[in-house]
């Protein structure tokens, strides 16, 4: 049986696309150059499923985005471990509870369950916060999932609605026919998606993705230390970034009990080994916040590279210069969050139908302005 | 060495100074260290502190290596087996 | 963050360590630092007894190392490096960042664990493991105790827990007769050998040693009560209060894997003067091939010298290596792993101690990585040490990829790091 759509990429976007559009019958066949699917940037990030206010277009994208994780939910397995545990945006003074009031009413505005808490309930809700942090937002249906088993899960779904998963195959060029593999192999399908993440740059020389490092620790078990998943409200400055290296604090409670530590992003690095000095600084960071994680026992660290475009937002929909090929890339540090709503517009797009959310801000057309506003 | 006074599970246990906690913990008859992650009961496997399942709570500090911590007065010992 | 800078520094306080620093200092003026997570230096195999060195050869060692202007760091823990020439290491005192001009790797080995139904009862220890638990201060008077598995190191075992009072029912070498007779005689080429075998088979006596006999499973319902054993066509049940059981030793290469030198066969290359593919970096001992006490000494001496230019001096050396080599490869060979024990896991068996995940949850997948991504084998606090050897004989998987920190360390180690 031949495919009709070629997947390049089984990482979280290339699964949900591959998972979507076989559940409609599509015949789909995904390539990956790795060995197993979800082990790139995948398989580094936090797995923070979370609604995202830094704009109209991404907040459209998460929530829309979100809503469809929390109706798998039930249907992952056990190792997906996901859970409601819930975001709180943390605000250490009064100009940032100005900032929580302003999301407050920017989500209530919008239907997004959520709760302004003031310096008391913020301890009572997570007592290893250190005193004198001014409050927060509480984003109670955020959550959180094993990314690299949900990939999986993705996968498996695909395949067993008949897609082919040809992996440890590099694809060399893409065209409106097909796909020629670096051995030589030619895969003729009707339609390409491109996935490919970090790698996406290589297959359409004209695509904007940047390599964002960033840099995550997990400790041993410590069940009880933190229950949400906590996040500065000074994140969005170092996820909006210019050049610069910066650090967050950001902190995620796994089913295991195990605290995962981020936040770090670093440009135009291509080194993937620890930087143990922006480590450092993002561990120092943690605990202006949380200053009981001294004592915790960090037994891994690692990085990734989050795929990134010039405004932050993630490349969905038609590529210029085909006919045929589609990009769902550069997703920066929410393609976990956004990989389901990515793939439910590209199987709208492909079907004919009108996707679910106006998906203008992420055309891929709009990196031809920006390169000729240069 | 001076023998030394500690507590295991709040019950309190004389032993040799200079010794390890795992030892202590063994030679109060107790084998139940911690419990593994789907709770099964572990004790000391390697001796040497890389196989990580003689961790103890020492002194309200959760995860110490106990064949790695030399006894003290005084010191407060929890393993799993209550729990 | 403490910063400070030596001319040498040797990681690793064993006898390859010990020797590296040692006949360094004796030639040359140049600054040594040695450095070690234990409190006390000696390594595996001269483990002090509460606190004390036994073996006189160690003291000898330890009291050129202390009697030399060599900086001693106990209590340090090497977790990660901040560049090609500085490592970082977790003290008491906070992290400490150690610059070098050249390294001698001497981080020796640690001991096999295979699976098995029952490995992880309370109870079930290592070889080495329960004699390190005695040094530690635990009491074996009238245990009743099985040491099993396969190597010299098992009569070793064996001995000083008699000593200690124990009572050893029965040593159970897993490799067939005919090898293990080889290898005594083997020892007739080196007399001193010879004599510590003697030695060590008349303090053995009325203790039953059986080749070609492994353990099939552990029994016990919260502490190990009995063990199950195979030999040829023999089953046979034997009840106990311990088990020791060790399959040899694996190579610690954490530090010189997060390096970038060149590992083959899961041990570090060197070349004749101990240099590893990386320039100024050296590798001694057990990290560079199991081969025992003797051969981890003189290679440090060698290691020491060549990294401080008296090639002459460690071309003298070059024999006496040779005929150690000739032991370490027989010492190898005798006791070689046998098909059997690949075997010993069924599906329920754990693997991965740290993480609970048993042999049928790991038997899909093709890969180490993928493997660890799905299933958490390998993630947990003992960073693969134990389960990674079990799955490269068992699964045939190649367990690669390190990355900082090589060992567990508090946060608050990992953020005491210097901006510049």
């Amino acid at each position: 049986m031949t495919s009709e759509i070629a997947v390049i990429g089984a990482g979280i976007i290339g699964a949900a696309c591959a998972e979507s559009l076989s559940s409609e019958g599509l015949q789909v066949v995904v390539i990956d150059a790795a060995t197993a699917v979800g082990t790139g940037t995948t398989a580094a990030g936090m797995g923070h499923i979370v609604v995202m206010d830094d704009s109209n277009a991404q907040f459209a994208l998460t929530e829309y985005s979100r809503r469809l994780w929390n109706r798998l939910a039930p249907e992952l397995p056990r190792t997906g471990e996901y859970e409601f545990c819930g975001t709180i945006w943390v605000a250490a003074g009064d100009e940032e509870m100005d900032e929580v009031r302003r999301k407050q009413a920017f989500y209530d505005g919008r239907g997004v369950q959520c709760e302004i808490l003031d310096e008391r309930s913020l301890r009572k809700a997570e007592p290893n916060l250190r005193k004198g942090l001014a409050g927060g937002l509480l984003v109670s249906d955020d959550s959180v999932v094993y990314q690299p088993c949900a990939t999986k899960f993705l996968i498996d779904r695909a395949v067993s609605n008949g897609a082919k998963l040809r992996l440890g195959k590099k694809v060399r060029v893409v065209s409106d026919d097909g796909v020629r593999l670096e051995d030589g192999e030619f895969i003729a399908v009707k339609k390409i998606i491109n996935a490919a993440g970090i790698g996406s740059g290589f297959l359409d020389g004209g695509l904007n993705i940047i390599k964002r490092k960033g840099h995550l620790v997990i400790t041993d078990r410590y069940p009880g230390f933190v229950s949400h998943q906590l996040v500065e409200l000074g994140y969005l400055k170092s996820a909006h970034g210019n050049r610069q290296d910066s650090v967050a604090f950001n902190v995620q409670p796994r089913i295991t009990g195990q605290i995962l530590l981020g936040s770090s992003r670093q440009f135009g690095i291509d080194d993937d080994r620890i930087d143990h000095r922006i480590l450092g600084r993002m561990v120092k960071r943690a605990f202006e916040y949380m200053p009981g994680l001294r004592d915790l026992s960090a037994v891994r660290a690692w990085t990734g590279f989050r795929p990134a475009t010039p405004d932050n937002l993630p490349y969905i929909g038609l590529c210029p210069e085909f006919k045929n090929v589609y990009l769902a890339a550069g997703h920066e540090g929410l393609g976990i969050t956004t990989s389901l709503g990515t793939a439910q517009i590209l199987t709208d797009l492909i079907l004919d139908r009108p996707p679910k959310i106006d998906c203008e801000p992420f055309s891929p057309f709009r990196k031809v302005e920006q390169a000729a506003n240069g | 060495m001076e023998p030394v006074t500690l507590s295991i599970n709040d019950k309190a246990l004389t032993v040799p100074g200079g010794i390890t906690v795992a030892s202590a913990v063994l030679v109060s008859g107790a084998s139940f260290f911690r419990r593994s992650v789907s709770g099964s009961p572990r004790g000391p496997l390697c001796g040497i502190g890389i196989c990580f399942e003689c961790r103890l709570k020492i002194n309200g500090l959760a995860h110490r290596r106990s064949c790695q911590v030399i006894v003290e007065d005084g010191m407060k010992i929890e393993t799993d087996e209550q729990n | 963050m403490n910063k400070i800078s030596t001319d040498i520094l040797v990681v690793g306080g064993g006898p390859a360590g010990m020797a590296a620093a040692v006949g360094a200092a004796s030639k040359t003026t140049a600054k040594i630092t040695i450095i070690d997570d234990n409190p006390t230096f000696g390594g595996q195999i001269w483990r002090a007894e509460l606190g004390k060195i036994k073996s006189p050869e160690a003291r000898e060692l330890i009291r050129k190392l202390t009697s030399d202007r060599i900086e001693l760091l106990n209590g340090s823990q090497i977790f990660g490096r901040a560049d090609e020439r500085t490592l970082l290491a977790e003290t008491a005192n906070g992290t400490k960042a150690i610059e070098f001009k050249k390294l001698i790797i001497a981080t020796g080995a640690r001991e096999r664990f295979l699976p098995f139904p029952g490995w992880t009862l309370p109870n079930v220890f290592g070889a080495g493991g329960l004699q390190a638990l005695v040094k530690g201060g635990l009491t074996v008077k009238n245990k009743r105790i099985v040491v099993a598995g396969t190597g010299a190191l098992l009569l070793a075992v064996a001995e000083y827990l008699k000593a200690q009072g124990a009572k050893i029912v029965l040593i159970a070498e897993q490799s067939p007769a005919l090898k293990v007779y080889k290898f005594v005689s083997n020892l007739a080429r080196h007399p001193k050998k010879i004599v510590d075998a003697i030695r060590l088979r008349a303090k053995l006596l009325n203790v039953p040693y059986l080749t070609d006999c492994y353990i099939n499973s552990a029994e016990g319902d919260k502490r190990l009560k009995a063990v199950n054993l195979r030999r040829k066509a023999k089953h046979w049940r034997i009840e106990c209060d311990y088990l020791a059981c060790g399959f040899h030793l694996v190579p610690n290469i954490q530090l010189a894997s997060l390096l970038g030198c060149h590992i083959e066969n899961k041990a570090v290359k060197v070349n004749e003067f101990q240099e590893t593919s990386l320039k100024g970096v050296y590798c001694a001992g057990e990290p560079t091939g199991i081969g025992g006490v003797e051969l981890s000494l003189i290679e440090g001496r060698i290691a020491g010298f060549a990294a401080v230019g008296e090639k002459q001096a460690a071309l003298g050396l070059f024999p006496g290596r040779k005929k150690a080599q000739n032991f370490a490869t027989a010492l190898n060979q005798a006791f070689a792993l046998r098909d059997e024990l690949k075997y010993l896991a069924d599906d329920a068996t754990l693997i991965c101690r740290c993480e609970d995940v048993e042999l049928a949850r790991l038997k899909p997948f093709d890969s180490w990585r993928s493997a660890k991504l799905q299933t958490r084998c390998g993630m947990g606090p003992c960073q693969g040490q134990i389960c990674g050897p079990a799955v490269e004989f068992v699964l045939g998987w190649k367990t690669d990829g390190v990355r900082p920190p090589i060992f567990p360390v508090s946060l608050e180690s990992l953020s005491d790091i210097c901006e510049t």
